[in-house]
Order: C-alpha cells, then sequence, then structure tokens
C-alpha cells in the first residue's frame, strides 16, 4: 500500500508541474504588455518600466516561471494587475463561496441518487425502476444553468422563498449562508445526481448477480438484508470513483452556475479577470482548479486501492 | 428498433432537420430587429414568440441549431482524429514508454474541464465559436484515445490479430485494417454521446460568453439574453432550454438505443 501511495503520489506531483508549465506557456502566448494595460495608452516609458519590474514581468521566462510556482508553494500567488491586491487574498475570499457551493451540492447530489439507484436496482424492470430511469435520463439532458433560471422564476421570483441572486455573507450566521446557496447548490446537484444514480443502479445490478449474494440469501439472509449488508456496500467501490469526478465538474461546474445567481465566487472573479484582462489571476486560479481535480483523483484512487487490494498491484 | 433508438433517432433528426432548413429558409429574417413586435408570447404569427428586439424566436432557435451542431460536431471531430489514432498507437504498442506517455497526456488534459480550457484559451485568445470548438475538442481528444485503446489492448489478444500477425502484417496495418473496424462501433456510439456533451458545453459557453459572438445565434446566449427578462417574458428562457434537452435528450437516447443495437449480447444483459 505504501509503495502504491508513493507511485501514484510521483506521478500526482509530475502531473502538476507539467500542468503548471502548460498553463503558464499559455498565458505567456497573451499578447500584451499587463503594464501598458495597467496604466492606460499614455503611460511614460520610465513609469512603465518601473511597474513592469515590480510586477516581476522582467527577467526571462524560465525566471518568472521559478517566482510563479515558487510564490505558490509559498502562499504567494502575485499581486492582481487590475485591484493590486494579494492574489492569494482574492482566491481565499472567493473560495469561501465556490468550496462550500460545490461541497452542498456534492452532498445533496450523493442524498438524491443513493436511494433513486438502490430504488431502481431492488426493483430492476418494473415500473419504479422505469420512472428513475426516465427521471435520470432528463436530468442529464437538463443543463445546470437552465434549470438554475427555472429555479430562480419558481421559487425566488414567485413563490419567493429564497433571493433570485446574491450572497449574505458566512457573517450573518451559517444558515443564512447556506439558504442563500440553497437554490445553486440544487441546480448544480441535479445533473450530477441524474448521472450518480445511473451509476449506483448499474454497480449494484452488477453485484447482485455475484454468487455471493445468491450465498448471503441461502444462508436465510431476507432480500433487503442481503440487499443492504452486502450489495450497498460493494456498490460504493465505482460509486466513490464517480463521486472524486464530479467533485471537479462541480467546481469547473459552479463558475457558469455562480454567473446566473451573481455569487462572488471563483468562477466570477476569472470572468472579471478576463474581462480587465488581468491574467495573473486567471493563472492562479485556473492551476488552483487543476490542482483540485489532480488532488481529488488521486485522493480517490488512493481510497479506492485502500478498499479493494487487488488495486494496488496494477497502476 | 427499440424504443430508446426510435425516440432518440426521432428527436435527433427533428433537430438536425431544422438546421438544415434553416440554410435555405426560415419563417422570418433571424436578425431582423422589429421593436414594435417585441415580447411577444407564442402566437400563430410566431410560433415560439418574439424577443426583445421582436426577432422571431423559431427563426433563432433554428438558426441556433445550426451553430450548436456545428461546433459539437466539429468537436467531436477533432476528438475522434487526434485521439482513435493516440489510442491505436498506444494499444499497439502495450507498455512501452509511448504508450506511457500517450496514457499520462490523457490524464494531463482530464484534470483540465473543458470549461477551464475553454477560459484559459478565450482569456488569450479571446472569446468565439472557434475558440469554442477547440476548448470542447480537447477534451474530446483523451476520452476517445482512452476508449479505443481500451477495446484494441483486449483485440489483441484475439486469434484473428495473431492470425494478420503471422501473415507479417505490421502493427499499423493491423491497427487500421483489424483493430479500427473492430471498434467503429464503440466509437460511434461515444461520438454520439460527446456530441450531446458538446451541444451542452457549447450552451454553457455562449451562456457565460465564451462562445459564438453576436450576431449568431446560439441557444446559450438566447438564454443569457432572457436572464433579465425571465419574470415577466419566461417564454425566451423556456423555449431555448427545451431545445437543448430535445437535443442532448434525443442524442443521449440515440446512443443508448444505439449500443443496444449494435451489440444484441447487452440487450440481454440491461433488460
Amino acid at each position: 500500500m505504501l509503495r502504491y501511495a508513493l507511485k501514484r503520489l510521483i506521478s500526482l506531483l509530475i502531473s502538476l508541474a507539467v500542468a503548471s508549465v502548460v498553463i503558464f506557456a499559455v498565458i505567456e502566448v497573451a499578447p500584451g504588455d499587463p503594464a501598458s494595460f495597467m496604466l492606460g495608452v499614455n503611460a511614460q516609458e520610465d513609469t512603465l518600466a518601473a511597474l513592469r519590474a515590480e510586477l516581476g514581468l522582467n527577467g526571462s521566462k524560465v525566471h518568472r516561471y521559478l517566482n510563479w510556482v515558487g510564490g505558490m508553494l509559498v502562499g504567494d500567488f502575485g499581486t492582481s494587475y487590475t485591484y493590486r491586491t494579494p492574489v492569494s487574498q482574492m482566491i481565499a475570499d472567493r473560495l469561501w463561496v465556490s468550496l462550500p457551493l460545490a461541497l452542498y451540492a456534492l452532498t445533496l447530489s450523493t442524498l438524491i441518487a443513493f436511494p433513486a439507484g438502490i430504488y431502481a436496482a431492488a426493483r430492476r424492470g418494473k415500473p419504479g425502476d422505469l420512472a428513475v430511469m426516465g427521471a435520470t435520463q432528463l436530468g442529464i439532458a437538463v443543463p445546470n444553468f437552465w434549470f438554475a433560471m427555472m429555479l430562480v422564476l419558481i421559487f425566488a421570483i414567485n413563490l419567493r422563498w429564497f433571493n433570485a441572486g446574491g450572497f449574505v455573507g458566512w457573517g450573518n450566521g451559517v444558515w443564512a449562508g447556506l439558504h442563500s446557496l440553497t437554490l445553486p447548490a440544487i441546480a448544480l446537484a441535479l445533473p450530477q445526481a441524474a448521472i450518480l444514480a445511473r451509476v449506483m443502479r448499474s454497480a449494484l445490478l452488477d453485484i447482485l448477480g455475484e454468487d455471493f449474494m445468491r450465498t448471503a440469501r441461502a444462508k436465510g439472509l431476507s432480500r433487503r438484508q442481503a440487499l443492504w449488508r452486502h450489495g450497498v456496500r460493494n456498490a460504493l467501490i465505482p460509486v466513490l470513483t464517480i463521486i472524486g469526478l464530479q467533485f471537479s465538474f462541480l467546481l469547473a461546474g459552479s463558475i457558469i452556475i455562480e454567473q446566473v445567481f451573481y455569487l462572488p465566487g471563483l468562477g466570477r472573479l476569472v470572468f472579471q479577470a478576463i474581462s480587465a484582462r488581468d491574467l495573473i489571476v486567471v493563472e492562479s486560479v485556473v492551476m488552483l482548479l487543476v490542482f483540485a481535480v489532480i488532488t481529488v483523483n488521486f485522493l480517490v484512487d488512493l481510497a479506492y486501492a485502500a478498499v479493494d487490494p487487488r488495486l494496488r498491484s496494477r497502476t | 428498433m427499440s424504443r430508446n433508438l426510435f425516440l432518440g433517432t426521432f428527436l435527433s433528426s427533428l433537430v438536425v432537420l431544422a438546421a438544415l432548413i434553416s440554410f435555405v429558409w426560415t419563417p422570418y429574417d433571424y436578425s431582423a430587429l422589429s421593436i414594435p413586435e417585441k415580447l411577444q408570447p407564442p402566437n400563430v404569427e410566431h410560433w415560439f414568440g418574439t424577443d426583445h428586439f421582436g426577432r422571431d424566436m423559431f427563426s433563432m432557435i433554428m438558426v441556433g441549431a445550426r451553430t450548436s451542431i456545428a461546433v459539437a460536431l466539429v468537436a467531436v471531430g477533432i476528438g475522434m482524429a487526434l485521439g482513435v489514432p493516440l489510442g491505436l498507437t498506444a494499444a499497439a504498442r502495450k507498455g512501452s514508454w509511448l504508450d506511457e506517455v500517450i496514457m499520462r497526456g490523457n490524464d494531463l488534459v482530464f484534470a483540465f474541464p473543458s470549461l477551464v480550457i475553454a477560459i484559459l484559451i478565450t482569456a488569450v485568445f479571446g472569446a468565439g465559436a472557434i475558440n469554442a470548438i477547440i476548448a470542447i475538442g480537447i477534451f474530446n481528444i483523451p476520452v476517445f484515445a482512452r476508449i479505443t485503446r481500451g477495446a484494441a489492448l483486449s483485440l489483441w489478444e484475439r486469434e484473428f490479430i495473431l492470425a494478420a500477425r503471422v501473415s507479417g502484417k505490421g502493427a499499423a496495418r493491423i491497427s487500421v485494417e483489424h483493430i479500427l473496424p473492430n471498434v467503429a462501433n464503440l466509437l460511434i456510439v461515444q461520438g454520439t454521446i460527446q456530441f450531446s456533451l458538446g451541444i451542452l458545453a457549447e450552451a454553457g459557453l455562449s451562456y457565460v460568453g465564451l462562445g459564438a459572438q453576436p450576431p449568431t445565434p446560439s441557444w446559450g446566449r438566447m438564454l443569457a439574453d432572457a436572464q433579465t427578462m425571465v419574470s415577466f417574458a419566461p417564454h425566451l428562457a423556456l423555449i431555448p432550454g427545451v431545445a437543448i434537452i430535445v437535443t442532448v435528450l434525443g442524442l443521449n437516447l440515440l446512443g443508448d438505443g444505439l449500443r443496444d443495437w449494435l451489440d444484441p449480447r447487452i440487450r440481454v444483459a440491461r433488460a
């Protein structure tokens, strides 16, 4: 297990290194000089030079790359070109919206998908199964931002249960914060729940066909007992992988959902940064998202190996 | 013909037909502004109503189908054109450094959600349909590479491949002449699924302004425009949304149906 973990860790580090080079290289290609963008067209040559030095834009590409990566390792993401504040601070502020939103959605998606998937598998081929499968087929086809708009129309504009957008901030209490993230979280969770329910169902159906399930029934367990004790527990392994993958979709997906609800999360930060050509912010947020995806996948791999020893020998 | 295949074919061809017809005919000029007629709900003259500029929604939906299909189709094309050869190569050279490099490269691309790729590309090169295609296409490459490699690996163990090797064919020729035709079914099914994901991705990208730019109509941007008017003109948001759902649902059903139809063994197992 330790060897396997070490091996995965090395490949994690290589992936992160390559990803950082790719992101840096793409941003390098971007036309335009941040210093002249910040100071406008009438800027003096010496002020421009001073600003470039201050932003660390001088020096070779390799030097600047190492500066960027080295800075990130100690939590220094540089200074925003437009706001002149540390990027790390901007990201940290926004992360307090995006991360709880993604986790909230992940929780909802799991809470919906597990019962739905287990119910469908237990009633395979019966009307209940068909209804769940039909609903998930529809859930996968619905764009989450459109669903979000419909939620706003129904629950915010017509019923007035929620605000149509904005975030009250965690300063007003956890419940107030969660309340304002509820509609966005539902919108994000729906398509993911549909996918997860299908995975849960098919994983469970695979398990139900196994010999040990027959043995469980033969030793006197009821259908329900066998399903829960031996079926669901074994089906969790593939489901876990999908949950890990979904976390990254949720983080990225929240970028779009934040636009619908005007939430001050990473998504809005990135779009503001793009329109202001604040490339250092774009660069850092993208790196952070990629870091999150790679790390979560790494953790899922480890969890997988911990649960299923057969996987350790393969890589 | 299964129910999935029938319904999928029906819905998909409806959308494709609308897109094709829009080249020669739309009820109105999709870009013609007519302020006096603005924000009409669906009626006899304007079947899907009009938007805030008085443009005919039905015409815009038809032309928008063109945009969605074009972007998603080319993105699938990119994914297949690059992903399939990579997957075939990796399988033919299984365990070699080349295989390793290709698979690790795949993992790396997977770590960039397509939206993040789109953001990077847009930040550097600006928004537009071409950049949306590239962003979605790049993400499709590892999907096709992986599925091709996986299927090809098991084929390489089969006797008929051994026979081909004994008869003196090289790995490249075997890959093209024997492996590729045998993974084609799988690729068609996956292509359908990626096509539907591409439609969704395109809608998302143009919703946040990273996709096709005005005046090209696109369903995602119609939704973005509708957002501030949803309280008094809900049809503006409902109709493009339903168009997206019909397309994606149709393609997904078509993919499921094709999979069952092309592989009767699954039909039994899935019943």
